[in-house]
C-alpha cells in the first residue's frame, strides 16, 4: 500500500511541483518559534475568509438581486431555506468578525513592526487586501435591501460625488442609474460575488507567498535568517509551520470559533451591532431615517468624514472630510517608511512610541464609538481632536521613533 | 506602559459602545418565546386583530407547528380567508387601500419585533389616548400621530392623557378613563401574549437556534481541550 502510494507521490511530482511545494510551504518552512497569542489572527482571517466564501456562495442559491424580492429572499432564507437561518448568520457575523480579526492582524503588525524591512511589499499586498475587505463589506451590506442598506450606501455613493471633475460621472457609473435603484443592487451584487471575492483570493495568495519568501516576524522583532545553523541552514529559532504551528492554529481555530457560534447561536445580531435594527425596516426610498450609522467596522472613518465642518483652501467641508477619510485608511500604507527607529519591535522601542500607539488606539475606539452617534457640537468637536490624534500617531512617527529611547534586542527570540 | 495595561485599556475600549444613553422610557415586556400557550394566545390576537390590516408575508401559516399548532388546528384557528396551510400569511386589504384609508400602507408584521423591539411594540401597545385633533381619534405615547387607531380599545377601554408639571417639567402620563372589557392586568397579559408572538414571528427559528447552540458549544469546548493536549504533546521538544 505505501508502496503503491509512494510511486503516486513520484508520479504526480514529476509533473506537477506537490512535495516541492508542500515542504517549501509547510513542513519545511521555518517559522519563529516565539508566535505569541497576535499571531493567531493571520490563519483565523483565513479561516473566515473560507466561511465567507462558502456561505456566501449557499446563500447565492437562494437570494434575490432584486430590488422588489431581496429583503423577501432574505426572510425567505431565515425561514424556509432549511438551515438557512445559520448560513445566513454565520455569514453576517463572519463579516463583522472579519474585521475583528484583520483589525488584530493589522495592530499586531504595528506593535511588532512586521511592517519594517523586508517585509514592506507583505505589508502593502495586507494593505490591497484591507480595501478589498472594505469594499466587499460595502456591497455586501447593500444586499438585504433594508432601510440601512440603501441609506448607508446612499451616504457612501454621495461621498464619490464630492469628488470634483469626475464625481458625477463616477457615481453615475458606480450606481448604473442616476439614484441608488434596482440597476445598483444588481451590479452590487455581481461586485460583492465575482469580482471582489476573486481579487480577494488571488491578494491573500500573493500575501502568503509574499510572507513565505521573506520569512515571518516574530514579537521580538529580530530576523532569525540572520541565525542559522552553519551545516543544516535552518534557522536555530525557527520551526517547521507543519507540525508545530499547524497544530497549534488548530487551538486558535477553535477559540475563535467558541466565540463565533456564541454570537451565531445566542447573540447573532450583536445588540445591533452587528445586524442594525433598522435594516429589518424594507427599503423605502421616499423615507430617510432619522439616523443613519454605518456598521461598526466603517464607523471610525465615517467620524472623520463627518468631523470636518469649515470649508477650507476653496475646497468644501464635504470633499476635505472624503479626503481625510480615504487619507486614514492609505496611511497605514506609508507605515514602513513613516518608521525610523533601529528597533522593530514594541518590546524594545521607547516609551514614546507606546504613548502614541496607545493614543491611536483610543482614538481608534473613540471615533468608532462617535460615528454611531447623532452628531452634537460636543460629538463633532470630540471628533475633531481624536481626528487629529489618529493622524499624529502616523505624521509624527518619523520624529518620534527617531528620538525614542530604544532598549538593545537580542541576539535570539525570547520567550 | 508595561504591555499587560496597554492590552488592557485595550480590551476596555470596546465596552464604550455599550453606555449609550436612555432613550424614551419603555416597559419591560415578558417575553418567553418557549410559553407555547402564550405563543398561541398570541397568534390568534394576531389573526383576529392585526392580520386584518397587515400582512405578514414572510410567515407561512403550517410554521406554527413551532409553538404547538398542528395544521388542522392551524386552519381552524388561524385561517380566515380561504387559504391553504403552506401560504404566506397575508393580509385581506391590498396596499392601495391602506394608503387611501390610514394615509400609509400598514407596515408588514414579520420582522417588525426585530426592527422595534419587544420592549417598544409592548410600550406602544399599551400606550393609546383619545385625542380629538387626530384623524384616527386616537394618539400614542410612544408613536406620537401613529396612524393606527387604537383597535385593542374595547378590551382596554379609553385612557386620557395626564400631564404634570414636577420641577417645571411637564411629565406625560396616562389615566384610565372608560374601562374595558379586561382589567389593567388582563389587558397587560393580552398584550404581552401578542407581543411574544411577535418576538417568535420575527425569528421562528430562534429556539432551534438556541438550543443547537448547546450542543455546537459543549462539542467544541471537548475539541479545544483535545486540541490543546495534541499541542502541547506536539510541542514538548520546543524550547
Amino acid at each position: 500500500m505505501s508502496k503503491g502510494l509512494n510511486s503516486l507521490k513520484e508520479w504526480i511530482d514529476k509533473r506537477f511541483p506537490m512535495t516541492s511545494n508542500w515542504e517549501a510551504h509547510l513542513s519545511k518552512y521555518y517559522a519563529p518559534k516565539n508566535f505569541n497569542f497576535w499571531y493567531y489572527f493571520g490563519s483565523l482571517a483565513l479561516l473566515v475568509l473560507v466561511n465567507q466564501l462558502l456561505t456566501g456562495i449557499f446563500l447565492t442559491m437562494n437570494y434575490k438581486p432584486d430590488a422588489t424580492l431581496a429583503f423577501a429572499s432574505v426572510e425567505y432564507i431565515m425561514r424556509d431555506v432549511d438551515y438557512g437561518w445559520l448560513i445566513r448568520y454565520m455569514h453576517s457575523t463572519g463579516a463583522s468578525m472579519f474585521f475583528v480579526v484583520v483589525y488584530l492582524h493589522m495592530f499586531r503588525g504595528m506593535m511588532y513592526g512586521s511592517y519594517r524591512k523586508p517585509r514592506e511589499l507583505l505589508w502593502l499586498i495586507g494593505m490591497a487586501i484591507f480595501f478589498v475587505l472594505m469594499s466587499l463589506a460595502f456591497t455586501g451590506y447593500i444586499l438585504p435591501w433594508g432601510q440601512m442598506s440603501y441609506w448607508g450606501a446612499q451616504v457612501i455613493v454621495s461621498m464619490f460625488g464630492a469628488i470634483p471633475v469626475v464625481g458625477d460621472s463616477l457615481t453615475l457609473l458606480l450606481l448604473g442609474d442616476f439614484n441608488l435603484s434596482d440597476a445598483t443592487l444588481n451590479r452590487f451584487f455581481a461586485y460583492h460575488v465575482v469580482t471582489l471575492p476573486l481579487l480577494m483570493i488571488v491578494l491573500v495568495f500573493v500575501h502568503i507567498l509574499a510572507l513565505h519568501e521573506v520569512g515571518s516576524n516574530n514579537p521580538d522583532g529580530i530576523e532569525i535568517k540572520s541565525n542559522k545553523n552553519p551545516k543544516t541552514k535552518i534557522p536555530v529559532d525557527g520551526i517547521p509551520f507543519h507540525p508545530y504551528y499547524s497544530v497549534k492554529d488548530i487551538v486558535g481555530v477553535i477559540g475563535f470559533l467558541i466565540i463565533f457560534c456564541t454570537i451565531v447561536f445566542f447573540a447573532p445580531e450583536f445588540g445591533g451591532y452587528f445586524l442594525e435594527h433598522n435594516n429589518f425596516i424594507p427599503a423605502n426610498t421616499l423615507q430617510t431615517p432619522d439616523h443613519i450609522a454605518p456598521v461598526w467596522y466603517f464607523t471610525p472613518y465615517y467620524s472623520m468624514l463627518r468631523a470636518v465642518t469649515v470649508n477650507f483652501l476653496w475646497i468644501d467641508a464635504k470633499l476635505w472630510g472624503v479626503i481625510l477619510m480615504a487619507a486614514a485608511v492609505i496611511i497605514f500604507a506609508f507605515l514602513p517608511w513613516l518608521d525610523r527607529s533601529p528597533v522593530k519591535s514594541i518590546r524594545y522601542k521607547g516609551p514614546i512610541f507606546k504613548f502614541a500607539l496607545t493614543m491611536f488606539v483610543i482614538s481608534f475606539f473613540v471615533l468608532g464609538w462617535l460615528g454611531m452617534k447623532a452628531p452634537t457640537p460636543l460629538y463633532t468637536l470630540l471628533a475633531q481632536i481624536f481626528t487629529v490624534i489618529y493622524f499624529a500617531f502616523f505624521l509624527l512617527m518619523p520624529w518620534y521613533s527617531k528620538i525614542d529611547k530604544t532598549k538593545p534586542e537580542p541576539k535570539r527570540v525570547t520567550k | 506602559m508595561k504591555l499587560r495595561t496597554y492590552l488592557f485599556i485595550l480590551c476596555m475600549a470596546p465596552l464604550a459602545i455599550f453606555a449609550a444613553p436612555p432613550g424614551m422610557p419603555l416597559d419591560k415586556a415578558p417575553i418567553d418565546t418557549k410559553d407555547n400557550a402564550s405563543l398561541q394566545r398570541g397568534a390568534e390576537t394576531f389573526v383576529n386583530y392585526c392580520l386584518t390590516c397587515h400582512a405578514a408575508s414572510y410567515m407561512r401559516y403550517n410554521r406554527h407547528r413551532d409553538i404547538g399548532l398542528d395544521e388542522p388546528t392551524v386552519l381552524d384557528k388561524l385561517v380566515f380567508t380561504g387559504q391553504k396551510a403552506g401560504d404566506l400569511m397575508l393580509t385581506a386589504m391590498s396596499e392601495k387601500e391602506g394608503e387611501e384609508w390610514f394615509g400609509v400602507v400598514p407596515p408588514d408584521l414579520s420582522v417588525i419585533a426585530r426592527s422595534r423591539g419587544a420592549d417598544w411594540l409592548y410600550t406602544y401597545l399599551r400606550a393609546f389616548y383619545r385625542d380629538s385633533t387626530t384623524v384616527p381619534g386616537w394618539n400614542n405615547l410612544v408613536f406620537d400621530r401613529a396612524a393606527m387607531p387604537h383597535v385593542l380599545y374595547e378590551l382596554q377601554g379609553e385612557q386620557k392623557l395626564v400631564v404634570n408639571i414636577v420641577d417645571g417639567k411637564e411629565i406625560e402620563s396616562l389615566e384610565l378613563e372608560k374601562p374595558g372589557k379586561l382589567s389593567v392586568s388582563e389587558y397587560d397579559q393580552y398584550v404581552a401574549d401578542l407581543v411574544n408572538y411577535l418576538v417568535y414571528l420575527g425569528e421562528p427559528a430562534a429556539n432551534d437556534r438556541k438550543r443547537i447552540g448547546m450542543y455546537v458549544l459543549i462539542f467544541l469546548f471537548g475539541f479545544l481541550a483535545l486540541s490543546i493536549a495534541l499541542k502541547r504533546e506536539y510541542w514538548r521538544d520546543i524550547h
